[in-house]
């Protein structure tokens, strides 16, 4: 079975059996990681470009050690150091990428639908790094991987996802991936967190957050971004935390063996109590862990792998 | 040298529905005649020959043509419709005529004919809400290629507002638009001069001088008059003028930096939406102050339900309010913006099924009593980016006529309101008189009703080729555009 997108933007264009061979091909890559030599010929000679116009650290780092344990040459253009500061527009970035001929093109940027737009543009696989509001599906990828790993399986589980759904592209690939593998999910948050129509997404909306916890399988929690506060989405952080923050005691109510789960980067005390980000349930690091595999088998299937091949 | 106009019917809502000739003469219309009557008249019965045309116009034709007089354009005889275009509308420079029924009577009075069977001529259309773009944006659009867009979309007249840059907010900017476009000829130009200085919503714009250089209304269009206060001074002020005051009803606040409707599509796209109410709030404050001040209101680019609402009740209360809507608001939805396609983009934005249907509601029952197109042409620089980075408007000139026809052939409106709504009424508020009678200028727009189409952004005539409806297939289309009886737009393809 051959991976048969030449990008990947989101994930409601992957079926279940698709995403199941990204899983597949990412448990195979996680072994690699491992090896005291890190590193595999399999994409030698291929050039990923890393374009990210907004700041990050983790997810960017992920991709540059994925493609550098699969020898791709990795290269990376910031914001700070592209010509889009110079005024240049996103589409000619692209253009001028595409003439040096790249085969992958991992982008991150503020605005949705900014990947889609590339891709429409180049001939290299785009892999979308998480576009304004819309998409991070990697990020989805990685943790049906974690939950997959830990649970033995997607189908059935209750996945709780808690904080700033409208503002959250994580949010929503997630949903997506989850329903998509079979599992139920409920997000909880302020009525300012939650967009219009997002039980269109394949979700439920829990009036608050305890009932959205309870005997949930999986709890996800987003990260709660300080900004957010000036535009008047809550009142503030010490109320936030009291009505939507991850405690042990509210964890209670969750299955005995509940995952916990952040994309990072947390804001320990608001969202997330120290406790249970450093607890037993917590699977956080592990998120992080599989990222990079995740992402090995992303860039191994775009660039025309087979599956179980590495 | 005479015209005549032959062989359409002539619809003007409310006078003439019926198979007439109408005879233009120096820009003028002449005389409005029976097909079989010859011209000038032959005198038998009276030596005054505006009392044959009168005779003319009254009985003896309502029994040849009672029944045409009652359908719409989707009843149109069939025998009446040609499918070969390539003939039809063929200026005969010729004075011989030919065909039955017909006198010749024009060698002496040297009258070109235009054979126009199976036509529908009507007043001519007024677009009331265009964007222009000159001064200052000559390469989205000006006046001389907004003006042929217009002409061959069917508007003998258009209204640029004030949004230029600099800003018509002074009469001579008013006369820079009118003199340029008196000097192009064709498609007239009524400018919308701004209600306050700079569009800052600040102080009041010199509406008088405005006035006398040729403004027809005012408006802050593409912003709202934010302050209240400021807008209840500028109804009361434009109220002594007698000029209408149009409101770009938004709530800015509300808007934020949305960049579509707020709603299912905007949430899967992660975009950030404009709710309804950013829109109804500003058209409610607005009627009240119209109530409060005696203005004559206009609420432009009405978009959704709940807008629809605060007009129909204004109206019943009494409130001076008229209000439009553009054909993209009846046409399509949100989920035109698909997959972020930025001709999909436009404020305020295409909103839900529910919205759209209740805008033909208020279409149909009244509410909204004109159709504007709001013709924002964009070049690629500002639509060829990332969703939300894109300007807002779309080109609307070049399809309004055969989009809101489709109302017509759906049964949405009858072919008489639609041309109430694209002709008459925005006539009246602007205080021009379209009306096909002896003694007006001759603006006529010529449709053919049967004519199948589909839209190609290629060949506009405008520099915008920002359109979500690329292929659309349409029936009903532009025929001709007759200017003070010179032509401004003549189909000469045969049709597509």
């Amino acid at each position: 079975m051959r991976f048969e997108h030449k990008d990947l933007l989101t994930l409601d264009a992957l079926s279940s059996e698709e995403i199941t061979m990204i899983l597949d091909t990412a448990e195979g890559m996680k072994e690699i990681s491992n090896r005291p030599i890190k590193k595999v010929p399999t994409l030698r000679g291929k050039t990923v470009v890393l374009f990210f116009q907004e700041p990050s650290t983790r997810t960017k780092i992920s991709f540059d050690i994925a493609g550098k344990r699969l020898s791709a040459d990795t290269i990376s253009i910031s914001s700070g150091s592209s010509s889009i500061v110079k005024g240049e527009t996103l589409i000619d970035t692209a253009r001028n990428l595409e003439a040096m001929n790249p085969d992958i093109v991992v982008i991150r940027h503020s605005s949705s639908g900014a990947a889609t737009l590339i891709a429409g543009r180049i001939k290299a696989s785009v892999i979308n790094a998480g576009d304004g509001l819309h998409a991070h599906p990697t990020q989805a990828l990685l943790d049906l991987m974690t939950v997959r790993e830990k649970k033995g399986r997607i189908e059935g589980l209750k996945i709780a996802i808690i904080g700033d759904i409208a503002h959250s592209r994580v949010a929503r690939s997630d949903i997506t991936g989850f329903t998509k593998m079979g599992a139920s999910v409920t997000v909880a948050a302020p009525l300012t967190m939650i967009p219009k129509g997002i039980e269109k997404l394949g979700c439920r909306v829990a009036p608050d957050a305890d009932s959205c916890i309870e005997g949930a399988d999986v709890v996800m929690m987003l990260r709660i971004q300080k900004e957010r506060q000036e535009q008047i989405l809550f009142p503030t952080e010490r109320e936030y935390s009291n009505l939507f923050g991850l405690t042990e005691k509210r964890l209670k109510s969750a299955r005995r063996d509940v995952l916990v789960m952040h994309p990072g980067p947390m804001n320990r005390g608001v969202e997330i109590s120290n406790d249970v980000a450093d607890g037993s349930h917590s699977v956080i690091l592990d998120q992080v862990t599989n990222g990079v595999a995740l992402r090995m088998a992303v860039f191994y299937l775009v660039a025309g792998g087979v599956k179980h091949a590495a | 040298m005479r015209l005549r106009l032959k062989g359409a019917r002539v619809v003007d809502p409310g006078s003439i529905d019926d198979y007439k000739d109408i005879i233009i003469f120096d820009g003028m219309i002449e005389a409005v005649i029976d097909p079989s009557s010859p011209y000038p008249p032959v005198m038998l019965d009276s030596s005054d020959p505006s009392s044959v045309t009168k005779g003319l116009k009254s009985e003896e034709n309502d029994t040849n043509y009672s029944e045409a007089g009652k359908i719409g354009v989707d009843n149109f005889p069939v025998e009446e419709g040609d499918t070969n275009y390539s003939e039809k509308g063929k200026v005969e420079a010729s004075p011989t005529v030919s065909g039955e029924g017909y006198t010749n009577c024009s060698k002496e009075a040297d009258i070109t004919e235009i054979d126009l069977a199976g036509m529908v001529v009507v007043p001519g259309l007024i677009d009331m809400h265009v964007h222009l773009r000159e001064p200052g944006q000559e390469y989205k659009e000006t006046i001389e290629t907004g003006l042929k867009a217009a002409a061959r979309g069917g508007f003998t007249a258009v209204c640029p507002m004030p949004n230029t840059n600099p800003v018509n907010d002074n009469a001579q900017i008013t006369a820079f638009m009118v003199n340029r476009a008196k000097s192009l000829g064709g498609t007239r130009l009524y400018p919308v001069g701004a209600i306050t200085r700079g569009l800052k919503g600040e102080n009041l714009a010199e509406y008088g001088d405005m006035k006398q250089a040729g403004i027809v209304a005012i408006t802050d269009d593409g912003r709202p008059v934010e302050n209240a206060r400021v807008m209840r001074r500028a109804m009361e002020y434009a109220r002594g003028l007698g000029i209408p005051v149009i409101s770009h009803a938004e709530d800015l606040s509300l808007a934020g930096d949305g960049s579509m409707n707020e709603g299912i599509v905007a949430t899967r796209l992660g975009i950030k939406g404009i709710p309804n109410a950013a829109e109804s709030t500003v058209v409610m404050r607005d009627i009240a102050l119209a109530e409060l001040t005696g203005a004559r209101l206009h609420i432009a680019h009405v978009s959704c339900e709940e807008s629809v609402d605060a007009i129909r009740q204004g109206k019943k209360r009494g409130v001076n309010v008229t209000a439009e809507t553009a054909p993209h608001y009846f046409t399509i939805t949100d989920e035109a913006v698909a997959e972020y396609d930025t001709n999909a983009k436009m404020n305020p934005p295409l909103r839900t099924e529910q919205d759209r249907l209740a805008v033909i509601e208020g279409l149909s029952d009244g509410t909204l009593d004109i159709i504007a197109t709001d013709h924002a042409p964009h070049s690629l620089l500002e639509k060829d980016v990332e969703f939300d980075r894109a300007a807002f408007g779309i080109v609307g000139l070049e399809t309004a006529l055969g989009l809101s026809l489709q109302l017509v052939n759906n049964g949405s409106l009858t072919f008489d309101e639609l041309i109430e709504k694209m002709s008459k009424k925005p006539a009246a508020l602007l205080n021009i008189n379209n009306d096909i009678v002896p003694g007006n200028p001759a603006d006529l727009t010529i449709i053919d009703p049967d004519a199948f189409w589909s839209v190609n952004p290629e060949t506009f005539f405008s520099k915008g080729r920002n359109t979500p409806f690329a292929g659309y297939h349409l029936r009903g289309e532009v025929y001709m555009t007759m200017v003070q009886g010179t032509i401004a737009y003549h189909r000469t393809d045969g049709g597509q």
